[in-house]
């Protein structure tokens, strides 16, 4: 009788692990198949930066063959960054090293700034007590989710109206005052700041900012990096501000994703291979960043931004 | 405010170097936000274009992208509402397929019963859309589903001998508005996913537990448990993604071919689009995109407020409830 009732419930356990092998296993081919068309995109990005106009508008002898790179690499780059026959068009709207030069300054030093100075305003909004404390906090609360659009109108006539267009200052010195990054930096310090230790500083002789300097910024270091990967990916993705500010559109002004939209809507420019090469260049920075510093971007995102 | 020690000595007051710290970033907020604010209510009151642009005409702006009049103010007025119906249904069409697919594959990765094998690369594969520059990420399907048989999908289309002729892919209303929102949702369901993870990774274990002890079936567990506790975070998901979509710019701003602004796609055109769209160098109309700003800052704003309130941990609203509770105690003892 206890002999049946084990062989039953085993056999019972059997059917149960079975069932959710089965189950695992489907889920895992759904999960593959959302990968596929999740890199698909990207794949045919890279495949056609390696081939010729010809290859990629040409008719394949079958579907899978463009999948396949191509041999056109060398070529395509050397469009993109020398003078070579037929690409004057192409240069005209796209220079890459230019482009990189550009963006990587604007995106450093908009980095550097917003993750520096939310540190020194969530350390004075932790560290001291004062009377507007409470009513900065709030408010930086309060504005975290006003987005630029909402004030472009009077921000852009205001820089034109002090000659700031065309100019890279309005699109670097605003990220002084980046209220998430102060929220997120707040909210990390709350967690792990000992403030004793600002105490223990003072008995010591140590100065206010000195004592943020050498004890702040090491114990916010984690914050800062998780902070400064964000900044940066967002000033480099930034298309909507450069253009707005950066008005004329001149060739040596343009960020790269301005090269990159000025390349994918003119007509003149036939060369597809090139064309592929330029998208794929513009994002490379970016995709090689995330690619070693996932694990940290994606610990980030549980940490409050905005989403489209 | 400085007190005596018991020795009878001052104490230093450091409240000074509070107000020192946050100054550089409240100096630059004044600056660049702030004021740029007021400046577009401002703006949002007197006249476009250079010849009218000190001349102020009260609500005229508003009165004519919402309610229009005669004919320019009739053709500004149907811009204006086209762009916040393009708005709606980029974002709608976007933000549905993002929460199932999202909330499915984010249930998937934590359920602790059936483990999916590979969670971690996964998520990272899942995400990387989000991180790629959307201006290349909009090139990039523009070629791909490119007017001309030189798009890669006509390519195949023809290859294959689905289609005899190349479909404009870009131009047709439905198929560009459905790229969009392909895109769209492509970007953004990793990171929809992540943040729905954390939630329910909040969930308290034991109930998962229970439930199975109780003979739960999955779609149980989902409907009675993970779906009702997830509403904090799945109303913040919601809110940012509404806050998100009217600031919808990129893609809907570059998908088309050709050069120049005549080439914008109206059908594409979101709110955001429309506000940038009135900013020229030469002859500005910053009274309609103003006034167009404005609208979508009270939008924002009462958003906004809602995620403020999210922020503002539930926890910090109860203690200060129950200590209202505790104080009305006393008051009853």
């Amino acid at each position: 009788m206890d002999k049946y009732a084990n062989r039953a419930a085993g056999n019972y356990n059997a059917n149960y692990t079975r069932k959710l092998k089965i189950e695992g296993t489907i889920k895992l081919i759904i999960c593959i198949l959302i990968t596929i068309v999740c890199l698909l995109p990207i794949w045919l990005l890279f495949v056609n930066a390696t081939k010729s106009t010809a290859d990629i508008t040409g008719s394949a002898s079958n579907a899978f063959s463009r999948l396949i790179p191509g041999t056109n690499i060398i070529r395509n780059i050397k469009t993109l960054t020398s003078e070579t026959e037929g690409n004057t068009e192409f240069l005209r709207a796209f220079k890459v090293f230019t482009g990189f030069r550009n963006s990587l300054f604007i995106s450093i030093c908009a980095c550097a700034l917003s993750v520096f100075f939310s540190g020194l305003t969530a350390y004075g909004l932790t560290v001291y007590d004062f009377k507007l404390k409470g009513f900065a906090t709030t408010f930086i609360l309060l504005v975290m989710m006003v987005p630029v659009q909402v004030v472009s109108t009077g921000f852009l006539q205001f820089m034109v109206q002090i000659k700031l267009y065309d100019n890279y200052i309005p699109l670097i010195i605003p990220a002084i005052a980046a209220p998430q990054v102060v929220f997120f930096m707040l909210q990390y310090m709350r967690s792990v700041f000992p403030l004793d230790i600002v105490e223990a500083a003072r008995i010591d002789g140590c100065g206010e900012f000195r004592t943020f300097m050498q004890i702040g910024l090491p114990i916010l270091k984690p914050a800062f990096a998780v902070q400064a990967i964000f900044a940066f990916v967002s000033n480099w993705n930034n298309y909507y501000t450069p253009s707005m500010i950066l008005i004329s559109n001149k060739l040596e002004q343009r960020t790269m994703p301005m090269m990159v939209a000025a390349v994918l809507n003119n007509d003149k420019i036939a060369d597809f291979g090139a064309k592929y090469m330029a998208v794929a260049i513009s994002i490379l920075p970016v995709v090689v960043v995330y690619l070693f510093l996932s694990k940290y971007i994606i610990g980030g995102v549980t940490l409050g931004s905005v989403k489209g | 405010m400085q007190s005596l020690r018991p020795n009878g000595r001052k104490s230093i007051s450091y409240a000074k170097y509070g107000y020192l710290f946050i100054l550089p970033f409240f100096i630059v907020y004044v600056f660049f936000m702030i004021y740029p604010l007021i400046n577009t209510f401002r703006l949002s009151f007197f006249g476009n274009g250079n010849a009218n642009a000190d001349t102020f005409v009260g609500l005229q702006n508003f009165k004519y992208i919402l309610v229009g009049g005669s004919r320019p103010a009739k053709a500004i007025h149907e811009e204006f509402i086209r762009s916040l119906k393009n708005t709606v249904i980029l974002w709608v069409g976007n933000f549905i397929p993002q929460i199932i697919l999202s909330l499915l594959l984010a249930v998937w990765f934590t359920d602790s019963r059936v483990k999916v094998k590979g969670t971690g690369f996964f998520k990272v594969v899942m995400y990387m859309p989000n991180i790629i520059t959307a201006t290349s990420v909009c090139g990039l399907f523009l070629i791909l589903f490119g007017n001309s048989k030189y798009g890669a999908v006509n390519a195949m289309l023809l290859d294959m001998g689905t289609i005899a002729e190349p479909f404009k892919f870009v131009n047709t209303v439905t198929s560009s508005r459905v790229i969009v929102m392909f895109i769209q949702t492509w970007m953004w369901f990793g990171n929809t996913m992540i943040l729905l993870m954390s939630g329910i990774m909040g969930i308290d274990l034991s109930l998962f537990e229970a439930a199975s002890i109780d003979g739960a079936s999955s779609g149980q567990v989902f409907f009675k448990i993970t779906l009702p506790l997830l509403k904090p975070i799945f109303l913040y998901v919601l809110i940012t993604s509404m806050i998100g979509g009217l600031q919808m710019f990129d893609i809907p701003y570059l998908f088309h071919e050709g050069s120049g602004a005549s080439a914008i796609q109206t059908h594409l055109e979101t709110a955001a689009v429309f506000v940038y769209k009135h900013f020229h160098l030469i002859d500005p109309n910053y009274g309609y995109s103003a006034a167009a700003s404005v609208l979508l800052f009270f939008i924002t704003g009462i958003l906004g407020l809602l995620v403020y309130r999210f922020n503002t941990s539930s926890d910090d609203r109860a203690a200060a409830k129950s200590n209202k509770k505790k104080s009305k105690h006393a008051g009853l003892l």
